[in-house]
């Protein structure tokens, strides 16, 4: 389960298939695969002709879902190897859009933090986009003093990949940069680091 | 009557200091002997002479300076300012307002002459004299807001509204008390506010927020925050916390009274006209303790407050490693004598 | 005053400009600017009918941008509570009146690729100064504008003339012509928000089209002027004040507190903002929740009522003010 009560963490509140869409488009990483496919019921013949699926094979449980994903029997279904590629494909897919297609974005809150802005980068409203948060608890966190964005942190405090300082993760999330705060644990006392703790796994 | 503006310093030396005339118009916030967390918002109008409420927008003795410490910080971390694309009509708003205010407020140091769309801006502390038109901006050296608040003391934010809720969208942010203008932009009022203890509870910000989607054109409206600062540093960033942050283990009881600065900030806020933003003006105040203690008032009543802070406030405000030293060193200032209703001197 | 400042005019101004519907201009009395404004905008006008306070909600139709002037128009509604007879029987260029500041509760989301307005009669008026200061702003807009007959179309020319045909289009009852809603609705580039504002039945017909084609809610905006609706006169007891305030057949709860020389707090006076919430201390009966500002829940709860239009049956209502 994800801390709550961070006021400014988006609320992921599952991926509800909207039904009338005129398209819907899935982004999936990893155990996100599961999201959709738990649901597919939802999913009647209109819908499956009317959806598009992006899949990025990800982690322990979420690799191996090409299968299951392209029996849904999707209108297009595209696997990526990377998130960028697959982002790539999204900016392509959402540049020559409708309204009335509806994105839904399930995977960890990195990759749902990293589809959100291009989401957002083509006039989507976030709060119209649907999120269900699945797989790792690891946090993506961006250095507030180099601005350098550190993937997979499990970790508090951990040493930023870019400038190295170590850091805490601060209960602080922008969508703008889909990313938690890191903030020098000592820059008051330097060297007084506490030992860093596994709270994001 | 001109102000005499002070060459001086926010960082390295820290040559920072109030004229004795600057202690007594001191914003000090605190109305009693005990801390009380409200929302505290009052209409903003013109106050008396010899307050910072003289003008709507205010400049003091060191405007100058301010700007000057500014344009480092700009220099060092363009991001400092940023707006969203969808805030430009905002932004020629604010720059109305900034230009107009200083205007009104200070005939001797700054003045518009506006012809139309063409408009020329006098502003003689910094030594600009810009013909411009309204609403095109590639007739400005730089997009309007960060034009006009290189220009004006305070930081300054600028929120759009929409679905019931305000987005910081656009800002000016270089002498904030630890939050990041890249980090928090585009957030809404809820989530910006995050961070802040205790007050999510109590349904402050809910009560705030319904109260700032009806602000009304021409009722701008004010309220006070506060917070502590080692030397007299503008740019208390998160950006720059390993430059600033040692500076929190420095003190000592014999340096309290040079260290250690109240810092208070006079937040406006105004509905704009052409785009129903609001500006959010963050304006900032720094006093050290010598000069705080001039002020018998305060100087009994400022140690009563920080004995009466709760701890959730004390660890947020960052004040852990110095507020027992200096409450000690402010308790010789402290007869224990009643103090006076409101918060100005005697 | 509760509502804002208010601003002394002069009405420079009367036009027909369709039937049953007049422009009026207002200027300054003491010939300073008006305050700029954003479109969607409306100011409420308060008028002095033999010395019975009335005060309407009109949106502003002259350009944002140009302070000479502030101007509305006004369709004379027969059965209403007055104000629009007022405005159109009583009121003379040269007259003395008063308007608020300009209080925008149908504002443009800036960020939107495309804005797709759809006018309904008289709810044009909004459109015509946001159209203005997109046009000004290079914003990408379409006007869909439905009118009954063509002599009681207003401006249908004129905005024609100023955006072209391609970005405006007439639609017209008489001539079996009607908005295709649901065909505009699909296929709008990604990022479009869409605006109506005219009669209830055709707000929610649109609403309900862009739902209905998967447009999300944050992209569909409407303005609704709610007024008063008539009803039984009932009384009301004021806690702080201790005045008992009788509420007429024609009259809202808040004119007639007015009227007793409270001063109630408002600004839309149309149920929409939520200025005017009042807590209610006692209630024997049934509060009429006639806004669309408190939720279902608080509407059901009871202990807040919105002044402007709702109203009250019953023995004894107690408000805290």
């Amino acid at each position: 389960m994800l801390v709550e009560g961070i006021k400014s963490r988006p609320v992921y509140r599952g991926l509800t298939i909207q039904p009338r869409a005129r398209r819907h488009i899935f982004a999936l990483e990893g155990e996100g695969a599961h999201a959709l496919l738990d649901r597919k019921t939802e999913l009647d013949e209109t819908a499956r002709s009317r959806s598009e699926i992006l899949y990025l094979g990800r982690g322990s449980q979420g690799k191996g879902h090409d299968e299951a994903l392209r029996k849904l029997g999707a209108d297009m279904f595209f696997t990526a190897p990377t998130i960028a590629t697959l982002l790539f494909r999204l900016k392509g897919t959402l540049a020559t859009a409708h309204m009335g297609t509806r994105l839904y974005i399930a995977g960890t809150e990195g990759f749902i933090g990293q589809a959100m802005i291009v989401a957002l980068d083509n006039g989507m409203d976030h709060a119209s986009i649907i999120t269900e948060h699945r797989g790792s608890l690891a946090r993506r966190v961006q250095c507030v003093h180099c601005k350098g964005i550190t993937e997979d942190v499990t970790h508090s405090p951990f040493a930023c990949s870019h400038c190295s300082l170590p850091l805490l993760v601060r209960d602080h999330y922008s969508r703008r940069l889909g990313a938690f705060q890191g903030v020098n644990v000592d820059a008051e006392e330097p060297g007084s680091a506490p030992d860093p703790e596994e709270l994001f796994l | 009557m001109a102000i005499a503006f002070k060459q001086e310093t926010f960082r390295d030396d820290f040559s920072y200091r109030n004229s004795p005339e600057n202690i007594r118009r001191f914003p000090f916030p605190f109305d009693r002997d005990e801390y009380m967390y409200s929302v505290n918002m009052e209409p903003h109008v013109k106050g008396q002479k010899g307050t910072v409420f003289e003008s709507l927008i205010d400049v003091d003795e060191h405007y100058i300076a301010e700007m000057h410490d500014r344009a480092l910080v700009l220099k060092e971390d363009p991001l400092r300012y940023q707006a969203l694309p969808h805030m430009m009509t905002a932004q020629w708003d604010t720059l109305e307002l900034l230009m107009e205010e200083q205007a009104a407020g200070y005939p001797e140091h700054f003045t518009l002459i506006r012809n139309g769309d063409q408009w020329r801006w006098i502003n003689r502390p910094l030594g600009i004299d810009d013909t411009f038109t309204f609403g095109d901006r590639a007739t400005l050296p730089y997009e309007p807001l960060e034009y006009i608040t290189r220009q004006a003391q305070g930081d300054f934010c600028i929120v759009d509204q929409r679905d019931g809720n305000l987005w910081m969208d656009a800002g000016m942010v270089t002498t904030q008390a630890d939050w990041s203008l890249d980090f928090d932009i585009g957030m809404n009022f809820m989530e910006w506010h995050g961070p802040v203890p205790l007050a999510h509870q109590m349904g402050v910000f809910e009560r705030a927020l319904k109260f700032l989607l009806n602000l009304q054109q021409g009722k701008p409206t004010r309220r006070f925050n506060w917070t502590m600062t080692i030397n007299p540093r503008l740019d208390t960033s998160p950006e720059n916390y390993p430059k600033w942050g040692p500076d929190r283990a420095t003190v000592t009881p014999e340096n309290v009274g040079d260290k250690v600065h109240l810092r208070v900030e006079v937040q406006t806020l105004w509905r704009l006209p052409r785009s129903n933003a609001i500006l959010f003006v963050i304006r900032c105040y720094l006093m050290n303790m010598n000069e705080l203690v001039t002020v018998p008032k305060w100087a009994r009543r400022f140690p009563r407050v920080l004995r009466t802070l709760p701890p959730e406030l004390i660890d947020y405000k960052g004040l852990t490693r110095y507020r027992e030293t200096t409450m000690d060193w402010l308790s010789k200032y402290d007869d224990g004598a009643p103090t006076s209703p409101g918060t100005f001197p005697d | 005053m509760s509502g804002g400042t208010e601003i002394p005019v002069r009405v420079t101004k009367v036009t027909m400009v369709a039937d049953r519907i007049k422009r009026f201009r207002f200027e300054r009395l003491d010939g300073r600017p008006m305050p700029y404004f954003s479109g969607g905008a409306h100011v409420i006008v308060s008028m002095n009918d033999n010395g019975h306070v009335r005060r309407n909600a009109y949106s502003l139709m002259s350009p944002p941008y140009d302070c000479s002037a502030y101007e509305i128009s006004v369709l004379h509604v027969e059965d209403s509570r007055g104000g629009s007879s007022f405005m159109h029987e009583k009121v003379r260029e040269g007259d003395e009146m008063r308007v608020s500041h300009p209080v925008n509760l149908f504002h443009p989301d800036w960020r939107g690729r495309k804005h797709l307005l759809i006018a309904g009669g008289i709810g044009i008026t909004p459109f015509i100064a946001m159209m203005e200061q997109f046009s000004r702003e290079g914003a990408h807009f379409e006007l869909h504008y439905a009118i009954r007959t063509r002599d009681r179309g207003a401006y249908c020319e004129d905005l024609v003339a100023s955006y072209g045909p391609h970005r405006v289009k007439i639609y017209c009852d008489a001539e079996n012509n009607r908005i295709p809603v649901a065909r505009l609705v699909d296929g709008q580039p990604l990022g479009t928000h869409l605006y109506v504002c005219g009669p209830t039945g055709m707000i929610d017909g649109v609403l309900k089209a862009g739902l209905e084609a998967g447009w999300p809610q944050q992209n569909l905006h409407c303005e609704r002027f709610l007024s008063t609706p008539p009803g039984k006169p009932f009384t009301v007891k004021l806690t702080r004040t201790g005045k008992t305030i009788h509420v007429g057949h024609h009259e809202s709860m808040l004119e007639a507190i007015e009227a007793a020389g409270v001063d109630a707090p408002y600004l839309c006076r149309g149920g929409a903002c939520g200025q005017c919430e009042t807590r209610v201390t006692a209630c024997e009966g049934k509060l009429l929740h006639n806004d669309i500002y408190l939720s279902d829940e608080e509407k059901a709860a009871g202990q807040k009522v919105m002044l402007c239009v709702s109203r009250f049956e019953g023995a004894a209502l107690h408000l805290d003010l």
